[in-house]
Formats: C-alpha cells, structure tokens, sequence
C-alpha cells in the first residue's frame, strides 16, 4: 500500500491555505504533528473541544484552521462542533485518526471505531476516508465542502496511510 | 457588591475598538443589552469554551487586543484551557471573569468557586497578571491598566447574583460569525 509522505501532505494542506494547525496527539497523527512542529505551525491543546473552539476563534481572526485528533476525542468536541461551529457557519478541517478500524485496536477503541461514520452522518458533518491513491482528489473534495458549506469537514485516517514516526 | 450587569457596564466604558467574546448564559444577553457593538461575539451554546475561542482569536490577530468575558461555571468546565494560555501567553489576551459563584442561568446552583481560588489557578497556570476585584473603581484601574501592559491578564470581579432582564441574544448564529469577523477586518 502506498504511504503519504507526511511533509508531502502538510504542504499540500498549506497549498490550499490552511494557516493554523492545533490539536491533541495520536501515534497516527505524530508524523504529520512533528512536520508540523517543525515548522513552528502547530499549537498544541490539551482537549479536543478547546482545540475546536480555538480553531474556531482563529478562524473569526481569519485564518483558515486544521485541527488534528483522534477518534476518541470527536467525543469531547462534539458539543462545540454541534452547538458552535455547526450553527454558527464556522468550518474547519477536521483530521481524525481511525483507531478501532475493523475491530482490530485495544478495547477503548472498538465503539467509537465501529460508530464514526454513522456518528458523523447523524451530526451532519462531511467525511472522508484518506488513502494515498485518491489524495488528489480527497483533498479537492476536502476544499470544495469547506467553501460550499461553511461547516467542519472531517478527513479519516487510518493507520499506515500517512507516514508516522513510529511504524 | 456589584452585579454582573454594573461590572460589565464599567468594562465598556472603558472598551474601545477590542474584540469580545462572551460566554454562553446570561453574560451574552446582558452583554447585548448594554452595549451591542460589532466587536462583541455572543455565545449561545459551547459552555466552557470562551477562552479557547478568545485563545484561538488572540494567536491568529497578535496586533489586537482580545478580551474574554467569561463566567466562574465556564471557567471550571474548560479549565485545562488556563494551562494552554498559561503556556502560550499571548501578550493581548485579557480574561476577565465575572465570579458569582453559582450557575446562575439554570437557577443558581452553587458553582465550586466560591471554595476554589478561580485567580489562584490562574496564576499557578502562568498568566502575567492575575487581580482579584469586587468594586467598580478597583475594576476600572486594574482593566485599564491590563489593556495598556502585555498580558495575559486575569481578572476576576466578584459580583453578586443578580440577573439582568435581558432577551435572548437576537442575531442568528451565523450572521453573528459574519459580523464580527467584517469587524476584525476592518479595524
């Protein structure tokens, strides 16, 4: 299976002008976060509905914000994204690591693994799974419902698909 | 002391072109009420998040000065967020906490500040200037004066429970988004 480099991707996530990255870690994620790190782009928080709601707030400041985390922290954001960014009009990229893929994770994991998407379809907010083959495209996708909607937008990520520190 | 309504009303007069975010509940209603203007954000659901999104505002605009209206419930619920400004320390970020102990939105049920230093956390956390304040001149010079040093500030005004007649926040959350952020713009 292909692998996305995860300098490859930061860059193409700044290409299309998002500006401002923050987050809570995933070992799915430490690839992209250390590129991030790096490049002195990365504001780390300590949850994920701060993260959101500091996404948000860079956005009212006009920045164009990221906000990376894992699956099991879409469940401490969901209120924020529901009650703020969803009615108020303010998007964000959302970049969710898929722990508990196909039930093979330890058992935290294994709920919120199974339930994502449908979580997602019921809080209506846009998603899709990102694989190296299609990332072109997943990435245009990705900016298209940013601008339609004006609403978060979430990018899956499994494990093995972006390059990650630890293999 | 006073109420949440006076201490508000000694903050906006002293306010110029800075940008508000305003806490969920009550704060946002009176908010509206005394002075509506295009720099003030009214938060109508999100509790516990205000200076995340006043955090969020302050890292994307380090040339404005922000300024958080936050209520002692709020605090407690996103109090991790002391850390992230504690860490980060944006010089124009000035979090001002209006402390009436309870949860006066649902019907005032004892919030746990009043056995719990709200500005003690604060200053564990980092902030530049932590201030402890109950009437209005004390206010009034402590605000002034973080307006005009870096921050971040804490301000904690202790004030009683009195709750404005004050009608829900009247624009449409996502006119709200589109006229603060034409705000920032512009000045």
């Amino acid at each position: 299976m292909a692998v996305i480099d995860s300098d490859d991707f930061v860059k193409a996530l700044q290409d299309m002008g998002f500006d401002f990255f923050t987050g809570v870690p995933d070992t799915i994620l430490g690839g992209i976060i250390e590129v991030l790190s790096d490049r002195r782009l990365y504001t780390p928080s300590v949850r994920e509905d701060e993260a959101v709601a500091m996404a948000a707030g860079a956005f009212l400041g006009g920045k164009i914000p990221v906000v990376l985390m894992q699956n099991s922290g879409l469940g401490n954001a969901l209120n924020v994204l529901m009650s703020l960014h969803l009615i108020y009009r303010i998007p964000c990229l959302l970049i969710i690591s898929w722990r508990g893929f196909e039930g093979k994770d330890a058992p935290e994991h294994l709920v919120m693994g199974q339930t994502m998407p449908q979580l997602m379809d019921t809080i209506r907010i846009p998603h899709r799974t990102l694989a190296a083959e299609t990332l072109a495209e997943d990435l245009r996708w990705t900016a298209q419902t940013f601008m339609d909607q004006r609403i978060p937008v979430a990018l899956f990520l499994k494990k093995g698909v972006v390059k990650a520190i630890q293999p | 002391m006073q109420s949440r309504a006076q201490a508000m009303q000694a903050l906006f007069d002293i306010l110029g072109d800075q940008s508000v975010i305003i806490c969920n509940g009550f704060p946002s209603r009176e908010a509206q009420k005394i002075k509506d203007r295009d720099g003030n954000f009214y938060m109508i659901g999100s509790m516990g998040v205000a200076a995340s999104i006043g955090l969020g505002l302050a890292l994307a605009q380090p040339d404005r000065q922000v300024v958080v209206f936050d209520g002692d419930g709020n605090v407690l619920m996103g109090m991790g967020t002391l850390a992230t400004v504690g860490a980060l320390r944006p010089k124009n970020l000035t979090h001002v906490v209006f402390d009436n102990e309870v949860y006066g939105t649902t019907g005032n049920q004892p919030s746990y500040s009043r056995v719990v230093r709200l500005d003690q956390v604060a200053k564990a956390a980092g902030y530049a200037t932590v201030e402890r304040v109950w009437e209005r001149e004390d206010i009034m010079y402590e605000f002034k004066h973080m307006l005009a040093n870096d921050g971040p500030h804490f301000l904690l005004i202790k004030v009683n429970e009195q709750i404005e007649d004050a009608d829900r926040v009247a624009l449409d959350p996502a006119d709200m988004t589109k006229r603060f952020r034409a705000a920032v713009e512009q000045t």
